[in-house]
């Protein structure tokens, strides 16, 4: 990229010029080599540009022939997602109904965030509003190693442990199923939510909790009518990226759901999400066949879902900031 | 609030007061319950794993090999591969991000066009669904950059197939924004002053970042680093398809050839064993060595990060 802000070297060295200075030839040698260098990060800098460009195109490039190879499009295209409620892409007659796994996704999702949302709000409202030093103290570091544990780990807890908790508790038929992958979800998304919703707490000014409390209002009113309204921009914030991360989690659900693709509106039914049904069946799929572009645009979908998510949720960071610098 | 300003009976307000004092404690109550099982479940998650892992991490478990169809045996080809991986992951990834942070930080106008793009990017990457990255990784590197690397030298499949250098490299895209965020806040940790005095003194710019500030910036630099290998080496979505393999008989010797992994290798015993029962207790051994090795990693990186910002704090 060329706008590596080049143009403002020069006014930058007649300002910065030292008393001392280098002979003229040096001097030359000296900008020119500062200007490379600067190039050179400017470069790195457009690296992170680029790599999201590349996600972008490589993973589009191989999900494009779902719309327009002829070829793909009569086995795995557009009509053959929506027109059957089957995905069976492995069989005589493939068959890639995507219903089930919208369903699926949609499902462990609803209950990961039914799950997450309260309690990690709540929770950060009393870190924010109520803990005792010592409370939070505890709160935060559990908070932070819960962010640590890698996804695997949830996945394996809630495919060794959980799911048999969970049905004991519920007496379901199936022991993996959308509710245990949801809540195991819910644990992953915890941490994303409490972090955003805790810093947006803590950013609202002390002057509005004290005018809270100086009109009679109790602390609890307070939390509730003053702070929650106040970060109301970061909680919606923390929510959204809770949600996109829960909507891209992979390995969770992979191991924690049982991975049927069934189409049922029970919790108790066995579920299959976009994101698994990538992670399961890429290894076996042979390069440019009809199952491989539709697998492909199921990332795409995944990436189109979460970067919109991802975009409005940066927006109302953005407001939060704005509103808080200004009050 | 509406309580005391309620008329009618003398006793209602009074009344209120008492039943709003009881709502307020319920709500207060609330959200510490709401804390309390977060900390009941992680304490519960992690007990389970220390209590069944414990007895089987042993010396051997660490150092040889899985055998009997990974129902007996060690993990110690899923560690090996685990580093190759991580330090691969670094030697890409760091360089690259101080690059960018230091570009962001002391040379970016924050208000060009291009600054923008590229904050806006490093946001957004961070959100890219891992398992996104996972294709990207198959369709960039494995079939684009691999395959055409094969053809231009004349190869048959060396590079063209999944491998350690795709997976790291992958990894490396995915963990870009931790180094650049964390070594950009180290950056705005460093006083203006220190930047007038080197620039006053003659330095370059250059000269000013290369001795004063990235020295200063150095340990939110390692933090960015420790950071990303911690979750680099959680990770498994973005490795499926890019380079990690369910078994070998032997370590990687280049970076062209696949590798085991610690949390690859937690998934296959998790969910392609042929005898649960057998291999339950390697699994759980795994799972807790994955667990010290992330925690350690990430314990590493708080320590260093509130020095940090003690040291910081102190001076201002």
């Amino acid at each position: 990229m060329s706008a590596a802000g080049v143009p403002s070297v020069a006014s930058r060295d007649a300002r910065d010029r030292p008393a001392l200075r280098p002979s003229p030839g040096r001097q030359l040698v000296r900008r020119w080599r500062e200007r490379g260098i600067e190039a050179v990060l400017g470069i790195a800098a457009a690296g992170a540009v680029a790599g999201l460009l590349l996600i972008l195109v490589f993973v589009f490039r191989e999900a494009l022939p779902v719309l327009f190879d002829p070829k793909v499009r009569g086995e795995a295209g557009l009509r053959a997602f929506l027109s059957t409620p089957v995905w069976q892409p492995v069989g005589d007659v493939p068959k890639y109904g995507i219903a089930p796994l919208l369903g699926g996704t949609f499902k462990v999702v609803v209950v990961a965030m039914l799950f997450a949302t309260p309690l990690a709000v709540l929770a950060a409202l009393f870190a924010s509003e109520f803990a005792t030093p010592r409370a939070r103290e505890t709160l935060k570091p559990a908070i932070e190693m819960l962010a640590g544990i890698p996804s695997v780990v949830l996945g394996f807890f809630a495919l060794m442990v959980q799911a048999s908790w969970l049905q004991a508790l519920t007496g379901s038929s199936m022991r993996l199923n959308a509710l245990n992958a949801g809540i195991a979800l819910g644990l992953g998304v915890i941490p994303v939510i409490f972090t955003v919703c805790e810093d947006a707490m803590r950013a609202v000014p002390r002057s509005y909790r004290e005018a809270s409390l100086a009109l009679g209002a109790s602390r609890a009113q307070t939390a509730w009518h003053v702070t929650l309204p106040a970060a109301g921009a970061g909680v919606s914030a923390g929510v959204l990226l809770g949600l996109a991360r829960a909507v891209g989690e992979t390995m969770i659900v992979l191991m924690a759901s049982g991975n049927a693709a069934i189409v049922s509106g029970s919790v108790f039914d066995s579920a299959r999400t976009l994101s698994a049904s990538i992670a399961a069946e890429l290894a076996e799929v042979v390069v440019g066949s009809p199952h491989w572009a539709a697998l492909f645009f199921l990332g795409a979908l995944l990436f189109t879902v979460t970067f919109t998510l991802n975009v409005i949720a940066g927006a109302f960071v953005g407001r939060l900031r704005k509103r808080l610098a200004g009050g | 609030m509406s309580a005391t300003l309620a008329s009618g009976a003398a006793s209602a307000p009074i009344e209120r007061a008492a039943r709003s004092h009881v709502a307020d404690r319920g709500f207060t109550v609330l959200t510490g319950v709401c804390a309390l099982l977060i900390v009941a479940m992680v304490a519960v998650l992690l007990g389970d794993v220390v209590w069944f892992g414990a007895p089987s991490v042993t010396w051997e478990f660490l150092s040889t090999a899985p055998r009997l169809g990974m129902t007996a045996g060690g993990i110690f080809p899923a560690l090996f591969g685990t580093a190759a991986l991580v330090v691969l992951m670094v030697v890409a990834l760091v360089p690259f991000g101080v690059a960018a942070a230091v570009y962001l930080n002391e040379y970016a106008r924050p208000d060009a066009a291009f600054t923008k793009a590229v904050r806006f990017s490093v946001n957004n990457l961070a959100g890219v669904p891992s398992i996104v990255y996972g294709l990207f990784g198959l369709g960039f590197f494995v079939q684009f950059v691999g395959r055409s690397l094969d053809r231009g030298l004349g190869l048959d499949v060396t590079w063209g197939q999944p491998a350690l250098i795709w997976a790291a490299l992958t990894l490396a895209l995915l963990n870009l924004p931790v180094v650049i965020v964390t070594t950009e806040e180290a950056l705005r940790a460093v006083p203006g002053e220190m930047r007038e005095a080197s620039l006053a003194l003659g330095a370059t710019r250059w000269q000013t970042v290369r001795h004063v500030l990235l020295p200063q910036a150095m340990p939110g630099v390692l933090t960015g680093a420790i950071l990303s290998i911690a979750r680099g080496a959680g990770e498994v979505a973005p490795i499926l398809f890019t380079g990690a393999a369910y078994f070998l008989p032997y370590l990687p010797h280049s970076p062209a050839d696949q590798f085991m992994e610690l949390g690859y290798h937690v998934f296959v015993l998790a969910t392609q064993s042929p005898d649960v029962e057998a291999t339950r207790p390697l699994l759980y051994g795994t799972v807790l060595v994955l667990l010290l090795l992330t925690f350690s990693l990430n314990l590493a990186a708080i320590l260093l990060r509130a020095r940090l910002r003690a040291r910081l704090s102190g001076r201002s």
